[in-house]
């Protein structure tokens, strides 16, 4: 009898041990080091959870050479790119139509086909507002998307809609009551990597004027920074965000020795310090100014329109795309040059980052400049 | 210092491992052994190798002297001596010095003809040592993956290494060994104040006997796990800290390389509710 107790042990433990396994990633991994040696400062990922190369679609047709009539003189109500050569303005649109509109509806999906002029549909409305906020992102904020530069497919990736994005959270059905109310945490989320953290970040520091302030400037509690261990959990919720949308860990960017220390820090904790200013940048300025125009299907359950975050771009890699730039195949996207003509852009980027108040408008201290 | 008068009858000749009679004495109140040598050969090479190390760095407040282990990019061969490799060799130091020390308390054990609880113990220590320093990074592919010898420096390795998976607080093993460890200092506190109580009647009182320990916790609780179980209870309790301690380091990264939350995603996707 003993024998055969001996014997369900064995296979009962085999099959917990099996089953214990089958949560894990085995596989050959990819790793790199991010700081010194022996600081625990590596990124370690299993291959399979790599995210997958994003297709880039082939031009529709070889970008045209420059020159000729421009946009506005050929074509009526054109408020953004005007000065645009009118062939390049047509290749922007056909680029536009297999960027962003279903291939279904093509052109018609913004245009009416009788009068292509026609701001009559609502979505032609917001294809100039995109137009406007992709120039702004190439230029404005190049601390963040350096030269690689955006287009539409960035976020759109042949989507009408962008595939990632946000909007406010539903709520609580009773916000007065303790039933049920588990205020906004505690509840496996992916936003915030499945942590019982405070599953919105967004709303806290996506759009508006929050800033993540948690350390202080002093060893001990002051009444000079009173920083809830509630806001602690919105920033690292926010954090847990931005790894998952980059697809690597706090080490990309911080020596968690001193999360807040700028020299700890990689020089990648400073794009992001102008991505998230950039992101609200968008979001306030250039979608939420769309409200009026979004019809409601196209709004969140709260009714404000859907925004950006990190993954809207990112979608689990560190450069969206993998880091291929689609910016040469569409010039008119850059924007107008911030700096001063002749400026390189390279020279303007390190500017940026000692006055991030002149990037924010928010008058923010300047950060310590990272490492080189 | 002095030798107690019946120490003697315990030191007794032969249950060595290795060595026969060579190394069979004592060196005051110390049993040396053949393992006893390589001990003390390896402890000191290694001390004298973390000195010399320090000395070529650029500190030597004790808070900040580090010796860190190689770059990744050496992987698993050998890295030059000021870029890793005394990491390296006193690497090797400690682990010939912890295991000829577990084999001395093995030979103590059988010249004493005791079990080998003691020896078995503290190789969960080695074993916890040598999966953060072996295990791990040769799972991993590189020795780099080892923590650095230095006392702040060693702390920002577990901080970072830990943050690598966004919130270990999330690893199942690290769970269970924090939970082992919370018990385990639950356990010896409970039983430290029930021997304490039974050792400290009112004045005028005899001592009580462990008949009086176990009724103590009969009325309290229904059960007392006696007093050979309560060592038992002890000895399963902090060996599973380590243990575990062991294996939430060793998944991570080898076996797990995203956040720990999302782990618990299984749950979420049992076919039960999903």
């Amino acid at each position: 009898m003993r024998g055969h107790w001996n014997s369900i042990a064995v296979i009962g433990g085999g099959t917990a041990g099996l089953l214990l396994l089958a949560g894990c990633e085995p596989g050959a991994k990819n790793v790199t080091q991010t700081g010194y040696r022996g600081a625990g400062l590596d990124q370690i990922v299993d291959r399979s959870s790599l995210a997958k190369a994003a297709a880039i679609p082939a031009e529709p047709y070889p970008l045209p050479p420059d020159g000729g009539p421009t946009a506005g003189e050929s074509y009526e109500n054109v408020r953004v790119l005007g000065a645009v050569s009118k062939e390049r303005f047509d290749h922007l649109m056909a680029e536009m139509n297999q960027w962003v509109a279903p291939p279904e509806q093509g052109c018609n999906y913004c245009h009416n086909p009788e009068n292509l002029a026609s701001d009559e549909k609502y979505t032609k409305v917001v294809a100039r507002r995109m137009l406007q906020m992709t120039r702004t992102i190439n230029s404005r904020w190049a601390s963040h998307v350096k030269d690689t530069g955006v287009t539409c497919y960035t976020c759109h990736r042949g989507n009408a809609v962008p595939e990632y994005k946000w909007a406010l959270a539903p709520g609580a059905l009773n916000p007065h009551s303790i039933l049920g109310n588990k205020h906004g945490q505690n509840t496996p989320d992916a936003n915030v990597g499945y942590a019982s953290l405070p599953s919105d970040p967004f709303a806290a520091y996506f759009e508006g004027k929050g800033n993540i302030r948690v350390a202080s400037s002093e060893v001990f509690p002051s009444s000079k920074h009173v920083v809830s261990i509630k806001d602690a959990e919105k920033s690292y919720g926010l954090m847990m965000h931005v790894s998952s949308a980059l697809g690597v860990n706090c080490t990309y960017c911080h020596n968690t020795q001193s999360f807040r220390a700028w020299n700890l820090s990689r020089a990648q904790r400073g794009t992001a310090y102008y991505g998230i200013r950039m992101v609200r940048n968008i979001n306030d300025d250039y979608l939420t100014s769309l409200a009026s125009v979004f019809p409601a299907n196209r709004k969140g359950p709260q009714g404000d329109v859907y925004k950006v975050n990190c993954t809207t771009c990112h979608q689990g890699v560190s450069k969206p795309l993998g880091g291929i730039s689609m910016i040469a195949q569409a010039p008119s996207l850059r924007g107008p040059a911030v700096e001063p003509a002749g400026a390189a852009a390279g020279a303007a980027v390190p500017r940026a980052f000692n006055q991030p108040g002149a990037m924010t408008g928010k008058n923010e201290p300047a950060p310590i400049p990272a490492r080189p | 210092m002095a030798l107690l008068s019946f120490e003697r009858k315990y030191r007794v000749r032969g249950g060595t491992l290795i060595g026969g009679d060579l190394f069979d004495f004592w060196v005051g109140p110390f049993y040396v052994g053949f393992f006893g040598v390589i001990t003390a050969i390896t402890a000191s090479l290694g001390t004298a190798l973390i000195f010399y190390a320090a000395s070529l760095g650029p500190t030597w407040n004790p808070w900040l002297i580090s010796i860190a282990p190689p770059d990744l990019s050496y992987g698993l061969g050998l890295a030059p001596l000021r870029e890793g490799g005394f990491w390296q060799i006193i690497t090797l130091c400690a682990i010939a010095a912890f295991t000829s020390w577990a084999l001395r308390e093995v030979e103590i054990c059988r010249k004493l003809g005791i079990g080998y609880h003691v020896p078995f113990a503290y190789g969960f220590a080695i074993f916890a040592y040598v999966s953060l320093v072996v295990i791990r990074p040769w799972m991993l592919g590189a020795w780099g993956f080892g923590f650095p010898y230095g006392i702040f420096s060693h702390l920002d390795w577990v901080s970072n290494t830990g943050y690598q998976y966004l919130h270990f607080h999330y690893n199942p093993a690290h769970m269970l060994a924090v939970s082992f460890f919370f018990v385990t200092g639950g356990a010896l506190a409970f039983h430290g104040a029930l021997v304490l109580s039974s050792v400290n009647p009112p004045k005028g009182q005899p001592v009580k006997s462990p008949e009086y320990e176990d009724a103590f916790f009969r009325d309290t609780i229904g059960y007392s796990v006696g007093t050979l179980g309560i060592h038992r209870l002890g000895l399963f309790l902090a060996l599973s800290a380590g243990f575990w301690s062991a294996i939430c380091i060793i998944i991570s990264g080898p076996l797990w390389t995203r956040g720990w939350p999302e782990w618990w995603t299984w749950w979420l996707n049992l076919p039960i509710w999903s």
